[in-house]
């Protein structure tokens, strides 16, 4: 059977780590309120998608 | 392989993906909007979207093909248009059907919602049956394109300028115009200083 004849370095355990990553989350800014939003998702604090178009339910002030 | 099989199998066999269709396309008839996950309502869409189109003939044979896909759901009694229509089809036909009459298609709206799904996050959406005018989407979507020309023109001038301090007030400025969209043209304005204007006229 095969089998790995070195045990793996903490230097090339280390190289191999070196792509892995975490990516943030793509935000953008709400047109309407300004708070931050995930981009292509309607406002969850105001409830548009862009310049227009109430969604779902509009809590207020 | 799957190459060019259409649809989602959305995790049923092919009688319950049947049923839940019929079941989301009378929930939509009957709500005008409903939320589901994205994959849903996008396989939704078509089917419902079919459905209105057939509607939209008024025949008795395209009512006997709507019943053939959709089953007649009564309405529940606690729905404000219980008493009003005998069931989901004929509200269809006699209330939804007739806005769409000069509308080529596209009926209902996906747009996605920051809110993941409890339990498995999955992705959500609402799916909404469309509630402008024809006349109002076309005049919508000249200024859009109106705006995005504006736009360009006006980051060629002012390229070099930081941006920090205008991104916030185009916001604010889209805010404004989104509340006045009954004046397209006053808010087509290319200038900042007018919008600005119109802002105080607003406030």
């Amino acid at each position: 059977m095969a089998v790995p004849k070195r045990r793996t370095s903490r230097s090339k355990q280390g190289k191999r780590r070196s792509h892995l990553r975490m990516t943030p989350p793509n935000v953008d800014f709400c047109r309407r309120c300004s708070r931050p939003v995930p981009s292509h998702r309607a406002c969850p604090h105001c409830g548009y998608y862009g310049d227009r178009k109430v969604l779902p339910v509009e809590e207020k002030e | 392989m799957r190459h060019r099989k259409r649809g989602r199998k959305l995790g049923r066999n092919p009688a319950h993906r049947k049923a839940m269709l019929r079941n989301m396309a009378n929930s939509l008839f009957l709500h005008g909007r409903i939320v589901t996950t994205v994959a849903k309502a996008k396989e939704l869409r078509p089917f419902a979207e079919r459905l209105i189109t057939l509607a939209r003939r008024g025949t008795v044979h395209a009512r006997r093909l709507v019943i053939a896909r959709l089953g007649k759901q009564p309405i529940p009694p606690d729905h404000p248009d219980h008493g009003r229509y005998r069931n989901i089809v004929h509200k269809l036909f006699a209330e939804i059907a007739p806005r769409y009459i000069d509308r080529p298609g596209g009926y209902t709206r996906i747009i996605k919602i920051a809110k993941r799904r409890l339990g498995d996050a999955g992705e959500l959406a609402m799916i909404a049956l469309v509630e402008e005018s024809i006349a109002e989407s076309r005049e919508r979507n000249a200024n859009r394109r109106g705006r995005r020309r504006a736009a360009e023109a006006e980051a060629e001038v002012e390229a070099p300028e930081p941006q920090g301090e205008q991104t916030e007030e185009g916001a604010e400025t889209a805010a404004v115009q989104a509340e006045s969209r009954e004046k397209p043209a006053a808010t087509e304005s290319p200038s900042e200083a007018a919008e600005e204007g119109e802002k105080e006229k607003k406030g």
